[in-house]
């Protein structure tokens, strides 16, 4: 080997060990500025890690833009049909006196809140837009219990970093984090353009994310979970739509 | 006519000789193909979701469309005329789509920045005032008609720089602006990159059409690389170098 090629050699590898070590040490910095979303393995890893990063840091506190009465679509779309389970039209005969959500995991106080329950709390409204990753959207006032009062009032812990959503329909699922989970504009809906919210969208309870797509307003929820740790709950993906292809964070 | 002058150009001696590429133009233009075709594929395959265009904040099949694309959906819940729905494909599209996109993002800021530092933009791309004046364009346009498109002089002709300025400058930020306009996490954060096209399906169709005049962008390019010496050409792409050169060696 001659000495021109050995230090070639070796000056790549010094390059190569220092770029290494300077990725270690982003990834590092990244993960404790909760900068990487559960969905960062994979092929499209990198991708979704980008984009998940680039929003949490331009758009942490940013407000969806909210729109005038004379903007809500009317009438709005309701994409898919209600749930055909039982439990769903047992609850619906019912006017959903018996719908409750359930609140659990890393809380001082598990609770399950009836529909009527949640009205009594301090509410918002908000009149956002809804865009499906299809293309379509739609413009429509909901109203709602913000997400961060009812984790105060079951007294979330401090080591939570996600919160889990549940729907009765057993495949759809998803979670937040914490910027997401607190956000002003995350409600827990109860009410839809001055009404119940109808079947059709989602009612008697579905969770709002004005700031992402609409997959992450999921329908029917009857169950939140708050957790340190993605990996222990369901396939561990943090949302049921990940196994599809669909980003966990869907702010784009 | 036309194809007689071209199969002389052929069979010419003489071999034309191509642009001398740079290091980082080959790359990124490689990259940017790559990620170009990705978008495009991932693009069509989320249009056939809903393939009906709006104008304005907002479109969904309960009200009227700007236009829609007669072709089958691969959901169910559009009316396209058609008795089958295509099998959805979005999941992978859609993380694909942002990957590419991420990836000509940073490729496009590798092409943007070097240019402007080593005078790519200025010397090669830009054109000059001589090149634009009546009498030059008019020569160029009857070349090109012609199809005497050689690049002999070793240099981009004025309709290429032109078309490269349009791309470069214009088509390529529209795109990711209109992207970007989709995006309720962005615009929640600059909801001007909304407000401005007018509303999120106003951006939505935009892009749509940007995508329209990038194909017909490549479309010509394609062409016009034929045109001049497909081989000649590519080997520029490609090692940098030209056939004159290439003989040297």
């Amino acid at each position: 080997m001659s000495t021109s090629s050995r230090r070639t050699l070796i000056r790549t590898g010094i390059a190569a060990a220092a770029g290494a070590s300077g990725l270690a040490v982003a990834a590092k910095l990244a993960d404790e500025y909760g900068l990487v979303p559960p969905d960062n393995g994979g092929i499209y890893g990198p991708g979704q890690t980008l984009t998940y990063a680039a929003h949490r840091l331009l758009s942490r506190n940013s407000l969806a833009r909210e729109f005038s009465r004379s903007q809500i679509s009317n009438p709005p779309y309701a994409n898919g049909k209600p749930p055909k389970l039982e439990d769903f039209k047992r609850h619906q005969a019912e006017d959903f006196v018996n719908w409750r959500l359930e609140v659990g995991g890393l809380v001082a106080r598990p609770t399950s809140f009836s529909v009527a329950e949640l009205k009594t709390y301090p509410m918002r409204s908000q009149i956002t837009h809804l865009a499906c990753e299809e293309g379509w959207s739609y413009i429509a006032e909901w109203t709602g219990v913000p997400l961060s009062h009812i984790l105060e009032r079951v007294g979330m812990l401090p080591q939570a970093k996600f919160v889990v959503y549940q729907s009765i329909q057993n495949d759809q699922w998803n979670s937040l984090d914490m910027d997401e989970a607190m956000h002003t504009q995350t409600l827990v809906t109860v009410g839809m353009n001055g009404g119940e919210i109808p079947v059709g969208h989602g009612g008697p309870l579905r969770m709002r994310v004005p700031r992402q797509l609409g997959y992450k307003s999921t329908k029917y929820i009857n169950r939140l979970i708050v957790t340190d740790d993605l990996k222990t709950y369901r396939d561990g993906q943090g949302a049921g739509s990940v196994k599809a292809g669909y980003a966990w964070y869907s702010g784009i | 006519m036309v194809w007689y002058d071209l199969g002389l150009a052929d069979t010419a001696v003489v071999p034309t000789q191509a642009l001398r590429h740079s290091g980082i133009v080959r790359v990124t233009h490689w990259l940017t193909t790559i990620c170009f075709f990705a978008l495009l594929v991932t693009g069509v395959e989320i249009l056939i979701s809903h393939p009906r265009f709006y104008w304005g904040e907002v479109g969904n099949v309960n009200t009227p469309a700007l236009f829609e694309i007669p072709i089958p959906a691969s959901r169910g819940s559009v009316k396209t005329g058609y008795s089958y729905v295509l099998p959805d494909q979005n999941g992978w599209s859609r993380s694909l789509h942002f990957q590419a996109a991420w990836l000509i993002f940073f490729t496009a800021l590798l092409y943007g920045i070097s240019s402007l530092l080593n005078g790519h933009f200025r010397r090669n791309v830009l054109p000059s005032a001589a090149d634009l004046s009546a009498g030059a364009l008019s020569r160029e346009i009857g070349k090109h008609l012609r199809l005497k498109v050689q690049n002999g002089a070793g240099s981009y002709n004025v309709l290429q720089r032109l078309a490269y300025v349009g791309v470069v400058f214009g088509l390529f930020p529209l795109m990711i602006w209109t992207g970007l306009a989709m995006s309720p996490g962005f615009t929640s954060a600059f909801p001007i990159t909304v407000t401005v096209f007018g509303g999120q399906q106003s951006a939505r169709t935009i892009h749509f059409f940007a995508t329209l005049c990038l194909v017909v962008f490549v479309l010509v390019h394609i062409a016009m690389v034929y045109f001049a010496g497909f081989k000649s050409q590519m080997r520029g792409m490609i090692l940098g170098r030209g056939a004159a050169r290439q003989e040297q060696l």
